[in-house]
């Protein structure tokens, strides 16, 4: 099977943002980028459906400045085989749409039989990019998937997607986009021989021109754009309650649930 | 002139109470320039739910009904939003922020190459009278205001961040069905079966109240106390958990709440037990009221907490839930 793998490179979970001058974007500065973690369980799917399909390869697809070359390496070392960086200043300020132009081009020059991306990337939180590559593919999709069955001759498969309440289980046709949600598989460390072996992978820069999108990805291409980044309005102080036993103190909460804050 | 158009949605034949959220949303943006609102209800047997749509506030119902929509699948929706967007004609598109609306909005706005502004928690028209959205990101860090500069404009909207309009049942809107030609046969996906959860009957992302549970609660079987005091709170209330409870085997992950579980917006949440890690804090912040009972008085959740109480909370859960049910039965 070919197989291929969305990532993204965003902050780590604990980073604490700070918002720059212009308000345009976060201070880099200080901050950890990692691998987003849904895109772990997606590269983790990825590396579990080539063990089940011999003869598979397993590519890995991102968009990114220099620095997403890092958690393209880490993705590498877990074990996929070979990477596509889509790296210009062309391919930056992008919406969802034009990041999934270059992302469905660069995923065309693959012909993968299933995709793989995370339920939604951390940073901007859109969940949009894996739907909107399986639309511009012509792909099937199943999203926020916590098991899937591929059926063994590669044509079928059978997805659980957590949805409120519950659970809906899917059955769709390959070629698909499986976005993947926390619980589908435990996500492997990359070993030491893995890292050494990353080193010597190809990754194959590609540029707009590359993929015949000049003027429609990054700022070119968005259909929405970035006014302002606003940092959240501050929680005014709270109130401790305290009280001689536990009793009283839950009698004078649940009064001032009720009477103050008028939620119960 | 914005003419809306609206997404309704229905499991089960039952309207989800995020269509009439998102109408009451489309009334403001209509009402603001002279626009109308128009929503499209789809599934199977789903006539009788345009009266209560129009009753929210829609100006026209469309309605399609076909044996082919009864459960979901995502090329039977997209073509039913899309066929909506050809006969509405709607400046903006909305539907919930919820499975369905990630599943389906995305993947219309890449066929009729759009913007989409996801799980939106308020949205007003900007000078050039197109739609801005207003959105947390980075996990609800930090919010950001977004212009939609493409044709239709659309946006999905946060459950919860808005508030339904009352039901007017002397409102009667015009009812269209409208007719797609759909086989269920050429579905590239599609959902067989549904299978709902045994305990939680309210969501997490859909509940108005929310008792948390975190490492403190030592196991599993404590959790017992968190769900006695849900029910004595009553309906719309359910059990979340922290990562850090998760991660110990103690509630399944669909219970948590936060970056990387699930993000919720109730009007009140009660953290017991939590310490209040950023990635926590990240899923449960925008909640109206909240409550923080820890022994520890310097964890960082009292910092976000509307009321706090340092104490032990085997103590205090089954006080509360006593309490709780003293003022419930004074009414």
């Amino acid at each position: 099977m070919k197989i291929a793998v969305i990532i993204k490179q965003t902050p780590d979970t604990e980073t604490v943002i700070k918002i720059n001058d212009s308000a345009s974007d976060i201070v880099p500065a200080g901050v950890k980028f990692v691998m987003s973690p849904y895109c772990e369980f997606a590269v983790e799917e990825g590396l579990r459906t080539k063990e089940k399909n011999a003869g598979s390869e397993v590519v890995v697809v991102s968009l990114g400045p220099d620095r997403a070359l890092e958690t393209i390496r880490t993705a590498l070392a877990m074990g996929c085989d070979r990477a596509i960086h889509l790296k210009d200043p062309a391919f930056e300020g992008g919406d969802a749409q034009a990041t999934a132009k270059a992302l469905a081009a660069a995923l065309k020059t693959v012909g993968p039989d299933i995709v793989f991306a995370g339920k939604q990337a951390i940073d901007g939180d859109q969940a949009q990019v894996g739907p909107r590559v399986a639309e511009l593919l012509g792909a099937s999709q199943a999203t926020i998937v916590t098991a899937l069955e591929i059926a063994a001759d590669g044509k079928t498969a059978r997805a659980t997607r957590r949805i409120e309440g519950g659970d809906e289980i899917v059955e769709l046709t390959l070629p698909a986009v499986i976005t993947c949600e926390k619980g589908l598989n435990e996500p492997r460390y990359a070993s030491l021989p893995g890292i050494m072996k990353a080193k010597k992978k190809e990754v194959k820069e590609l540029k707009p021109a590359d993929l015949g999108l000049e003027g429609q990805v990054g700022a070119a291409g968005a259909k929405a754009k970035r006014v302002k980044l606003m940092p959240l309005p501050e929680r005014k102080p709270g109130r401790r309650i305290e009280g001689e036993t536990p009793e009283a103190i839950a009698t004078e909460l649940v009064r001032l649930l009720r009477e103050e804050a008028k939620v119960i | 002139m914005a003419n809306v158009l609206t997404i309704a949605e229905q499991r089960e034949g039952s309207l989800k109470k995020i269509s009439s959220e998102a109408i009451a949303v489309a009334r403001q943006l209509a009402d603001a320039s002279g626009g109308s609102v128009t929503t499209v209800v789809a599934g199977s047997g789903v006539a009788g739910l345009a009266q209560a749509l129009g009753a929210s506030g829609a100006d026209k119902v469309l309605v399609v009904d076909h044996a082919a929509l009864n459960l979901y699948s995502t090329d039977g929706y997209a073509a039913v939003v899309a066929a909506a967007i050809a006969e509405a004609k709607p400046d903006i598109v909305l539907a919930g922020h919820t499975t369905m609306g990630r599943d389906l909005l995305p993947r219309v706005a890449a066929r009729l190459d759009t913007g989409l502004a996801s799980d939106c928690t308020q949205l007003t028209l900007g000078s050039d009278g197109k739609l801005l959205a207003t959105r947390p990101v980075f996990s609800g860090k930090a919010y950001e205001q977004i212009a939609l500069i493409g044709n239709p404009q659309m946006a999905t909207i946060r459950p919860n961040s808005s508030k339904p309009r009352d039901p007017d049942a002397s409102r009667s809107a015009q009812v269209a069905n409208l007719s797609v030609a759909l086989d269920a046969a050429t579905f590239h996906s599609k959902v067989v079966e549904v299978r709902r959860s045994a305990g939680a009957k309210v969501d997490l992302t859909e509940a108005n109240i929310i008792v948390s549970g975190g490492r403190a609660m030592k196991n599993a079987d404590n959790f017992k106390i968190l769900w006695e005091l849900a029910e004595a709170i009553g309906e719309g209330c359910t059990v979340g958990a922290s990562r850090a409870a998760v991660d110990s085997g103690f509630a399944p992950h669909s219970m948590q709440v936060g970056q990387t579980g699930k993000v919720v917006n109730p009007s009140l949440y009660l953290a017991f037990g939590i310490s209040g890690a950023i990635q926590h804090l990240a899923g449960m912040r925008t909640s109206k009221v909240i409550v923080a009972v820890n022994k520890d008085p310097d964890a960082p959740m009292f910092q976000k907490a509307d009321y706090g109480v340092v104490g032990d909370l085997f103590q205090l859960v089954p006080a509360i839930t006593e309490a709780v049910k003293k003022i419930k039965h004074e009414g």
